[in-house]
């Protein structure tokens, strides 16, 4: 028998660490080869970890969010034969994972009382709340039942110290002194709520907090805001779904807006840029890499359709079709994660009148697809009802100004209220 | 028009009626309480306590035949004789101690009785007679009454349990219309006080609002007193000249039951009818009034109690939720929350069934063990000559809570205390299993059934 230690490995990108976000394993298990041992997120991606042996799990280097160096011990497996830890360095696990310092797994039985012998001490403070079925009826003695009525407490809400969870008088008590004021107030018939969920912020959430955080730190936001008529757009894009869509896949207004980006980013290359505000250097990019905000279970998350300037029609929607189920799925790799020189952010339906659309640093703008609504509109004195949609953008004002802005949006418009402006060369 | 104010307005002065007006005077409440007929209601008068005295009546009746015709007991006495007379003036007799200390209680917590019967006005104003009554609170308490049966009228030979028990005399035969627990209750006491006795149920079995396991030992003593059961027959008509009672058997084929009485004993219903409920318009749970976890019916401060208000149609109940009432009126912050209410069929032998059955228990959706442990096996049993019956526990498999109890033997009513102490308490089968129960008593079944659904009864 020996022990296989596996490191976290370099992901690439010069990467220092990473996060731990999920174990697919715990201590005793059998894995095999090529079995998920762990998932691991970089600054984008979400990395499997595979197990390179065969063996019985015997340590794991860390906590789901714990941020672990490249190199630093993840999990040991106890394999047949030598392993490729040498014997000398077996009792010392701690000193094996010095880089990343371990944190020993809580051991609920170990918890001392904090009080011995004091029978009036608050029961059920120091546990940590147990989930009760909403239906399940709390269990309570007529007593304690009809003290909580008086007490204007809600026994679903009260941990129960009791045996099969019980809920005693003292547990009531120990509700009160926890709590703010419980007492019912008023006859509305509504109970006020006092419960609180704690969700760790790790993994992914981590991720866009930071990111979002950055953005709003860094960049100077301004967003502009402006109406496009998109019935003709509207009436292309279903004739040529109607036409093509059976054989070359349907179109949604996305590649339309990928294609309009193209085009106007010729006149506007300041727009298409990365900002290095710590070199003080723009790179204006020639490729257009397209990053699409897409919603995943997980959070936000920003494929990037590349070479969009390359791409047909038909070719960017089934990319961004592409992009988006992998992001869904978790799918999506590093590289299709990163790289964007300008995003487009869209919530479809749910797109509302006006957003203000936060940049995907460090890019200089963002553009943010409103909802298509029909509304009346005044062409030449009359009324007419036009299919009208807005377009929510920000920019950097660092680098980008007000102007520029405006005309770039305004050569958008031009182009969408034209379409055919966008395929003419 | 004579006017009456008063806080609380209280129709009907059974048990759940009677009970809410002596708390309500206890809290302080200004209380008037109107009954039409006697104080106690249908339990006092025409229910519970009677049927029980004349259940006394007709087992100390049998017990003495059983002694005069060579008892294993040793006892010899001469074949008994019955003055069927005296037996109801000695339940009447109770029944007056038990309706005048009702009467006392409620002169004692200052409630003002009211004798008449009360016709609604609206939700605060109720007539009676000249005088109308204005209150804050209405608390509806009308009870319920015996369902009739369309082709048996009441009257004459056809008789209700409100007859069956102030009876001048017993019926040669009789027959029982509905094996449920009033029929069989009855049934039994007759054929104990000496009449042939006949139950026509239209289910397949007697007692059909309980498990076939628990109403085994019920059947098979209704065999060996000799009990004509008519399973799955249902009710077609009564020939008065001839004095037969047509019934269908499950062929279709019609049978003709010769007998000089037929008792209708097929439910009750809420007393909805004649006192101008339609007034106020309450919205309705089926034939009930319907009510919430507060007694609170539709409409604001009238509130509705006991069998009015629907399943199930148990004085017990309706005390709890009197009481709850006035607390509430009171100003106090109450809801109607029991575990379990017990159900007893005082049949022999006696039934009870509190919290969730096996059934319940698989409906609920929880899994449970099921253990029940033999009166065979318990002294006392044998003692009291009752080797038939058991007790049974329903508990969680995985916190082994207790969720239900059901008994069926002699005596098993007086355990439903143990049984709703042990649900409302919270009680695992660790708790009853280790608490020491006295020796010899029946209640040394309860602790078994829960030593032995934790796999290691003594005694088996």
């Amino acid at each position: 028998m020996g022990t296989h230690v596996i490191k976290m490995p370099d992901i690439g990108e010069g990467i220092a660490e990473v996060e731990l976000s999920v174990w697919h394993v715990k201590v005793g298990d059998m894995v095999v080869e090529d079995q998920v041992l762990a998932d691991v997120m970089t600054d984008k991606a979400m990395v499997d970890i595979p197990s390179p042996v065969h063996g019985r799990v015997i340590a794991l280097g860390g906590e789901p969010g714990e941020v672990m160096a490249v190199g630093s011990e993840l999990i040991r497996i106890e394999v047949e034969g030598a392993g490729n830890l040498k014997e000398s360095a077996q009792p010392a696990p701690a000193a094996a994972t010095q880089a990343a310092p371990q944190t020993p797994k809580p051991t609920p039985v170990a918890t001392p009382e904090p009080v011995v012998e004091n029978t009036t001490a608050p029961r059920c403070a120091p546990q940590a709340p147990v989930a009760r079925d909403p239906e399940e009826r709390p269990l309570a003695s007529p007593a304690v039942r009809k003290h909580a009525l008086d007490l204007g407490i809600q026994l679903r809400l009260v941990q129960g110290s009791g045996p099969a969870g019980r809920i005693l008088h003292e547990d009531l008590e120990a509700y009160l002194a926890q709590g703010p004021s419980t007492q019912a107030k008023g006859g509305s018939g509504y109970a006020e709520r006092h419960d609180e969920q704690q969700i760790p912020v790790i993994g992914m959430r981590r991720k866009i907090a930071q990111r979002m955080q950055e953005a709003t730190q860094r960049a100077a936001h301004f967003s502009y805001v402006e109406e496009i008529d998109v019935t003709a757009l509207e009436e292309l894009r279903v004739h040529l779904n109607e036409k093509h869509g059976a054989s070359r896949g349907k179109l949604t207004l996305l590649p339309f807006l990928v294609r309009a980006l193209v085009v106007a980013l010729r006149d506007f290359p300041q727009m298409n840029a990365r900002y290095d505000d710590e070199a003080q250097v723009i790179h204006r990019s020639g490729a257009v890499h397209v990053g699409v905000a897409t919603q995943s279970d997980v959070g936000l998350m920003v494929p990037v359709v590349r070479h969009a300037e390359a791409r047909s029609l038909w070719d960017s929607a089934a990319e961004i079709s592409r992009l988006a189920t992998a992001a869904r799925n978790g799918k999506a790799s590093r590289d299709e994660l990163s790289g964007s020189t300008i995003t487009l952010t869209s919530l479809g339906a749910l797109g509302g009148i006006v957003s203000t659309p936060v940049l995907n640093l460090p890019e200089v703008a963002i553009v943010g697809v409103n909802k298509i609504v029909e509304r009346p509109m005044v062409i030449k004195g009359q009324i007419v009802i036009r299919k009208m949609m807005n377009l929510s953008s920000s920019f950097d004002h660092r680098v980008v100004d007000g102007m520029d802005a405006a005309q770039f949006i305004q050569a958008l418009r031009g182009l969408l209220e034209q379409p055919a402006t966008l395929f003419v060369e | 028009m004579q006017i009456l104010n008063t806080t609380l307005l209280i129709i009907g002065g059974g048990p759940g009626g009677y009970v809410a007006a002596i708390r309500a005077g206890q809290l302080g409440i200004p209380t008037i309480l109107v009954e039409g007929q006697a104080l106690g209601g249908t339990c006092l008068n025409i229910g519970c306590i009677p049927s029980k005295a004349l259940i006394h009546v007709a087992e100390q009746f049998h017990q003495t035949q059983h002694h005069s015709q060579g008892s294993a007991l040793g006892i010899t006495v001469s074949a008994p004789s019955l003055d069927i007379g005296k037996s109801v003036e000695w339940k009447d007799g109770i029944v007056d101690r038990l309706t005048t200390g009702v009467a006392a209680l409620l002169k004692k917590h200052k409630v003002q009785v009211i004798h008449g019967w009360a016709k609604m006005v609206d939700g605060k104003t109720v007539d009676v007679g000249d005088t109308r009554i204005q209150c804050e609170h209405l608390l509806l308490a009308t009870g319920s009454k015996s369902v009739d049966l369309p082709m048996l009228p009441i009257g004459g030979p056809i008789i209700s349990s409100t007859e069956a028990l102030a009876p001048t005399s017993v019926p040669k035969h009789l027959v029982v219309v509905g094996g449920g627990y009033i029929g069989l209750e009855l049934g039994i006491a007759y054929r104990k006080l000496g009449a042939e006795v006949s139950v026509v149920e239209a289910q397949e079995r007697i007692l059909p609002a309980y498990d076939g396991e628990l109403t085994q030992p019920v059947h098979e003593a209704l065999k060996q007193l000799g009990v004509k059961l008519y399973l799955k027959h249902s009710v077609e008509g009564f020939d008065a000249q001839a004095s037969t009672l047509q019934v269908r058997d499950p062929n279709g084929e019609t049978l003709n039951l010769d007998t000089d009485r037929v008792l209708v004993a097929v439910g009750r219903k809420p007393n909805t009818q004649g006192w101008n409920l339609e007034a106020l318009d309450l919205a309705m749970n089926g034939s009930a009034v319907k009510i919430d976890n507060r007694c609170q019916t539709s409409m604001r401060n009238v509130w509705a109690i006991g069998d009015l208000s629907g399943e199930p149609m148990l004085a017990h109940r309706a005390m709890a939720q009197g009481e709850m009432v006035a607390e509430l009126i009171a100003g106090q912050h109450r809801e109607f929350n029991p575990t379990a209410i017990a159900a007893v069929c005082f049949t022999d032998p006696e039934l009870v069934v509190v919290g969730k059955t096996p059934d319940d228990a698989k409906a609920a959706g929880l899994d449970c063990i099921v253990s029940s442990f033999p009166f065979a096996a318990n002294g006392r049993a044998m003692t009291l000559e009752s080797k038939s019956g058991f007790v049974r526990v329903v508990a969680r498999r995985d916190n082994h809570l207790i969720v239900g109890w059901q008994a069926v033997g002699v005596g098993v009513s007086e355990l439903s205390t143990a049984f709703g102490q042990s649900l409302e308490m919270g009680a695992r089968l660790e708790d009853i299993a280790g608490t020491i129960h006295a020796h010899p008593t029946l209640g040394e079944a309860v602790q078994e059934a829960a030593l032995r659904a934790l796999g290691h009864a003594l005694h088996l």
